[in-house]
């Protein structure tokens, strides 16, 4: 069983959602991430989503396009990504980590290299979008694995039209098609958002708000401390604790 | 007329049956495909369901030839050049007039083309990339013509070098949005173009200009551009009695190619040369032939041969010609290079400004730097070939929108 499986059932038993922050390894400098990792775990993270800088990053806004074009000015390859990964593993064996990305440098690299250098057990965890059809969901629900990533809204990551109740609908009908936790990202910007939408799916993914974060912040000292205040927000919100708990229900 | 023989139900008749490419799922052998995010699956879909269905309807077919005869001005001219030909010694060489169109480029071919899709497919919003400007403006006019609201993305930095077709674009009542992101050139601007498609999915059509991108789109520029070949097979036959030995074009991201290349492809007698731009020198690194020094990877929806360093990032090109300066290329010129059906060679900036000057001095033509590259092949083929063989060039754009670059690089301020 992947880590992916071990963390949902573990969340399940405890009543809790997933929160999932995306940041780009390497931004703002490879030295950082793991550190960074490791707080976004301290302060809340069930599962960590790692990108992949890409020189053409065109499923992304321009938080993380400027994140990605960061970390590219600090040499930052594929290869570098997985020796990160394999750094944060020292200290920290059981947090699933997810890697998001562009094809092109995975191809580059060839498959058979990544799988090897990847890991044992990679879990594909597979979109779906507002314009998927139902024949599509099915389709791809047959193949994923770890869970299953639905893309919001149309449009591109740090998006601005988040619809809670058009969302809501969506992962119904996904649900009819598969039995592994679903997972919501794109335009989740707030506690407030972030609660909203850990009432009616399984994870909640946020990578922009997270990411222009670390931008302001930059390499100054109160990076980390930023990173874990924002997060720590995101949780108390998600767990019905905080100044963001939604009330009615949905 | 011409017009009432070059359809593009006919176009699909000529192709071959059994091996047509690409096949059911937009490849061409290895190349090709469909690699978007998952939001753009739908639309694809539903523009290759329209296509397929359009492209056999009788009242489409007829529009779309008498806009290529009215609106565009077709056919064009298949021109002998003479005093060329004497000059170089060699083999006779023809010249497919696609500078003399509306618009002053092979684009508007195109352009016509999938605007009627878009109008029956009930969008009422354009949008589009553009390089050099010659896409955004062929884009803008028909967006105009028909009453649509046009979006163009173009990168800052083309748009510095690319003023007068900025100027023209939104003369036409386009809007050209700079993109900063990147090299900030086509490549970005595509990119850019992708992102506004995603969020704006329902609304509008995207007009992609070359024979790039998911499929349907190499597919669907080729057909709308096969016209030149179709066109030149039969002036070439009419004027000379007999098919020519070989066509030679440049390749940015191969649309001007394609469309003459594609219908003499079963044709084995005849060879065909796609040229890059070789900018500063292949050896230099400065350069955009992706078929020459490039390798397959995948890009802007497609699999196919890309400049990107050892890990896959994709790299900035260089060429004095803004509409070659593209690190891809169409997948189907990427399958031809492997399957040897058609060669690929490069020319540096320097040969290319060498064949402009030529040309509009010997002939009375101003040619874009984009087909200047194809000239200056000509200009090294033709002398090596016998008297009575024939070459067709495509000059696939004229020149006017290049003499700012042109006289900048002879130290000439206008």
């Amino acid at each position: 069983m992947g880590r992916l499986n071990r963390c949902f059932d573990a969340l399940r038993t405890r009543g809790r959602k997933a929160l999932v922050p995306f940041i780009t390894a390497g931004d703002p400098g490879p030295e950082q991430t793991p550190a960074l990792m490791q707080a976004l775990v301290e302060s809340g993270a069930d599962i960590l989503e790692l990108g992949v800088p890409f020189s053409d990053p065109m499923a992304d806004g321009p938080d993380i396009q400027r994140s990605s074009e960061r970390a590219l000015r600090r040499g930052v390859t594929l290869r570098t990504v997985l020796d990160l990964v394999r750094e944060f593993r020292a200290s920290d064996t059981h947090t699933p980590i997810v890697l998001m990305g562009y094809l092109n440098p995975i191809e580059v690299m060839g498959y058979a290299v990544f799988a090897r250098l990847g890991a044992h057990e990679i879990d594909p965890v597979f979109l779906l979008a507002p314009t998927s059809s139902e024949e599509r969901i099915a389709r791809i629900c047959a193949l994923a694995r770890g869970f299953v990533y639905y893309v919001s809204l149309k449009g591109v990551t740090g998006s601005d039209k988040l619809d809670t109740s058009a969302v809501a609908d969506k992962v119904r009908l996904i649900r009819r098609h598969t039995a592994l936790p679903i997972g919501v990202g794109f335009g989740i910007k707030d506690a407030e958002s972030a609660a909203r939408i850990a009432l009616i799916s399984d994870a909640v993914v946020v990578g922009s708000a997270l990411v222009s974060r670390i931008e302001a912040l930059g390499n100054g000292p109160n990076l980390e401390r930023g990173v874990r205040a924002f997060m720590k927000g995101l949780r108390a919100a998600m767990d019905g604790m905080g100044p963001g708990r939604v009330r009615e229900s949905l | 007329m011409q017009g009432s023989v070059d359809t593009v139900s006919e176009a699909m008749a000529d192709a071959r049956v059994g091996d047509m490419l690409p096949d059911r799922r937009g490849h061409f052998g290895v190349y090709g495909g469909r690699f978007v995010a998952e939001t753009l699956m739908k639309p694809l879909q539903e523009l290759e369901d329209a296509y397929q269905r359009f492209r056999r309807d009788p009242e489409f077919v007829a529009e779309l030839d008498a806009d290529l005869a009215h609106y565009v001005g077709r056919p064009s001219p298949l021109y002998f050049a003479a005093r060329w030909t004497q000059c170089l010694g060699g083999a006779r060489i023809f010249l497919k007039r696609e500078d003399l169109n509306h618009t002053g480029a092979h684009k508007i071919n195109n352009t016509v083309g999938q605007a009627l899709l878009a109008r029956r497919m009930n969008k009422h919003r354009i949008i589009a990339e553009t390089g050099a400007g010659q896409h955004g403006v062929a884009t803008a006019t028909v967006a105009a013509r028909a009453g649509i609201e046009c979006v163009v993305y173009m990168g800052s930095e083309d748009i510095q070098r690319q003023a007068i077709n900025v100027y023209r674009m939104k003369l036409l009542g386009a809007s050209v949005i700079p993109v900063e992101s990147g090299s900030k050139t086509l490549k970005d601007a595509l990119n850019e173009a992708l992102r506004d498609w995603v969020t704006n999915v329902d609304s509008t059509f995207y007009i992609i200009g070359t024979v790039a991108g998911p499929h349907p789109y190499p597919m669907l520029v080729r057909d709308f551009q096969t016209v030149i070949g179709r066109e030149a097979r039969a002036q070439c036959q009419e004027q000379t009695g007999r098919m020519p030995d070989a066509l030679i074009a440049c390749v940015g991201g191969g649309s001007n190619a394609m469309g003459l290349f594609f219908p003499f492809i079963e044709d084995s007698s005849v060879a065909l040369y796609g040229v890059e731009a070789a900018g500063a020198g292949l050896e230099t690194g400065r350069h955009a032939a992706s078929l020459c020094a490039g390798r397959p990877g995948v890009l802007h929806g497609n699999r196919t041969y890309l400049l990107e360093d050892i890990n896959g990032q994709i790299i900035e090109t260089h060429s004095i010609s803004a509409g070659l300066d593209y690190p891809g290329v169409g997948p189907e010129h990427a399958w031809l290079k492997d399957t040897g059906r058609a060669s690929y060679v490069a020319i540096t900036d320097a040969e290319a400004l060498v064949a402009f000057h030529d040309l509009t001095r010997i002939e009375g033509i101003i040619p874009a730097l984009e087909s200047s590259h194809a000239l200056a092949f000509t200009a090294k083929l033709a002398p090596r070939m016998e008297r009575e063989r024939i070459i067709i060039v495509n000059l696939s754009g004229r020149g006017d929108k290049d003499i700012h670059t042109v006289a900048t690089r002879a130290g000439i301020l206008l």
